[in-house]
């Protein structure tokens, strides 16, 4: 691969709306308020549920949607203002791949991952050393000359991704790059990913719905609900200190820490006047993750502590515990103090009685 | 059958083979590009222009609401002025001609609407100009419907350049009609309608080969 220059750029919204018109009249608005901004270099998740306007946001960094209101700008370039030659001249720097991969079934691994070039004007013999880096690069050397039904999902995500990098972009987008794709070959494509991000240095924009997508690769995510950025910030301080109720139930689907339903049946919002326990989210992070704090806090304060559910597990390279636990709901007050102040975060969720 | 007969039948299938070419190679010259505007013209496509869009499709349907043996003899002024006389074979590939047009126009547009619009969409993201869009991702992508659909044209075709009898068009069907049917010689009926038969076939056999040859899809059944 030949090395870039200018390398990677950032993104930045600037209280960007899209609002479209409606058949029957009136508008609907798909984000509104929108304000980013994706650090050149990073690997940035924006994650949501369908038609939270993360779609929208994704394709507002290629023009292939226009901001109504707000800018969006990819290094110092305004994408929703460009047009013609000057709006593919800003294309050519951001590579895109696709949920269901987008490529010609009427050309072979080769061919589609010379399209890009092919398209911005470069002549054939360049074409021909590239894309045999590309091919390379993506492992796909001994389905060069085949065509893409004759391969697998992952191995068509590996060519959407060749042909993205064709141009050599500062910018990589991920359309729910790895949605249609089994666990297995979700981890390949999203290590050939977080590969690329440190070898060429890279900004890399994905959408997804799937947390676990963001704890494996993104430095940062902001989460999008109903058309607005409700949190932001580095993956590790958004897991373990969400914010957001939105956040927490994406959280709750990939930490594997739900409450057991025979818990979540009965749970109530407001404390029992006489006796009942107390349910607690303990989140260990940093150099506590690993503490040994429920032991602790038995034989420090003598409180007692069920464990109802709880994983550790790393972002990045940092570890992070999150427990559910359950304790005398007249102590509660006592042993959250205490965990706080060995660095430990809680949140009550409710009561049973 | 004497040997003139045979003579005459061997020139008729030429003359017959002549007309369908030439009219589909002219047919596909003006179709196809046709057929790709009335596929991007509509209404959020490529080159979006619903009103162009609307006004080329009314021009389409009229042409080919008119049946085939009313258009011939309709537009014999116009045939004379391009091909300088109104009969003969050479005259007859003018409304061959013209009705193909709207046909392969019809084919071609439908061919496209079935390319993939995550494709058009990938191809915009690499900053391709709709040209090359068109060029590289539509047409490619099209050619095995499209190559059907010139397949089902061209079939079209023979059955019509039998009707250009009607100018002195000549032709099989045309040899058909004189001598099997005006002269009595059910023979000579048999042999036009074998030979159209085989021409069919032939031709149905050789578009159905080229389409699956271009069509690098994975079979129907086994899913993509």
């Amino acid at each position: 691969m030949t090395s870039h220059d200018g390398q990677a750029a950032s993104i930045i919204f600037d209280t960007v709306g899209k609002s479209f018109a409606k058949p029957g009249g009136g508008t609907v608005s798909a984000i509104s308020d929108v304000s980013l901004t994706v650090e050149a270099g990073t690997i940035t998740g924006i994650i949501g549920r369908s038609g939270a306007g993360k779609s929208t946001m994704l394709r507002m960094v290629n023009g292939l949607e226009r901001p109504t209101s707000g800018k969006v700008l990819v290094g110092d370039q305004d994408v929703g203002t460009a047009r013609g030659a000057k709006l593919r001249a800003i294309r050519r720097d951001v590579g895109m791949i696709f949920q269901h991969f987008n490529l010609l079934s009427s050309r072979t691994v080769s061919e589609n991952i010379a399209l890009p070039l092919e398209i911005a004007g470069i002549g054939g013999a360049e074409i021909k050393t590239r894309v045999a880096d590309l091919v390379d690069r993506v492992g796909l050397t001994a389905q060069a000359d085949r065509y893409p039904s004759e391969l697998s999902g992952g191995q068509k995500q590996r060519v959407g991704i060749a042909r993205a990098l064709a141009t050599e972009p500062k910018i990589l987008l991920s359309d729910e790059a790895t949605s249609a794709l089994d666990p297995e070959t979700t981890q390949t494509v999203l290590s050939l990913l977080k590969d690329i991000n440190r070898d060429l240095g890279l900004t890399i924009l994905l959408i997804t719905h799937e947390m676990a997508v963001v704890r494996d690769i993104a430095s940062h995510v902001a989460v999008i609900e109903g058309g607005q950025i409700v949190e932001a910030g580095t993956t590790y301080d958004v897991f373990t200190a969400p914010q957001h109720p939105t956040t927490r139930s994406f959280l709750s689907g990939v930490t594997g820490v739900t409450l057991p339903a025979f818990i979540k049946d009965k749970i109530i919002a407001e404390r029992p006047t006489s006796g009942g326990e107390e349910v607690v989210r303990v989140t260990f992070s940093g150099k506590h993750a690993t503490d040994p704090m429920l032991a602790l806090l038995t034989r420090d304060l003598g409180i007692e502590v069920n464990i109802l559910a709880g994983a550790v597990e790393e972002i990045g390279t940092q570890p992070f515990g999150n427990l559910l636990v359950s304790l005398d709901a007249t102590k509660g007050d006592e042993a959250r103090a205490y965990l706080e102040r060995h660095g430990l975060l809680t949140e009550v969720l409710g009561y049973v009685g | 059958m004497s040997a003139n007969l045979i003579n005459l039948l061997i020139e008729a299938t030429g003359q017959t083979l002549y007309m369908v070419a030439i009219s589909t190679l002219l047919g596909t010259l003006f179709g196809l590009p046709l057929g790709v505007f009335l596929a991007i013209s509509q209404r959020g496509e490529l080159l979006s222009s619903p009103w162009v869009n609307k006004v080329l499709g009314l021009v389409v349907n009229a042409t080919r609401s008119v049946p085939f043996i009313i258009l011939v003899v309709a537009i014999i002024p116009f045939t004379r002025a391009i091909a300088g006389t109104s009969i003969g074979t050479t005259a007859a590939i003018v409304p061959l001609t013209i009705a193909a047009v709207p046909f392969i126009a019809r084919l071609v547009e439908n061919a496209i609407r079935e390319v993939d619009g995550g494709l058009i969409e990938a191809a915009r993201a690499m900053g391709a100009t709709p040209f090359q869009i068109i060029r590289k991702v539509l047409i490619p992508e099209a050619l095995p419907a499209i190559t059907l659909g010139l397949t089902l044209a061209v079939v079209s075709l023979i059955g019509y350049s039998a009707m250009v009898g009607a100018v002195g068009g000549e032709g099989l069907g045309d040899l058909g009609i004189r001598y099997g049917y005006q002269r009595f010689m059910p023979d000579v009926m048999a042999v036009v309608v074998v030979i159209l038969i085989v021409l069919v076939q032939l031709v149905q056999s050789i578009g159905e080969w080229i389409a699956a040859r271009v069509d690098k899809r994975a079979p129907k059944g086994r899913g993509q």
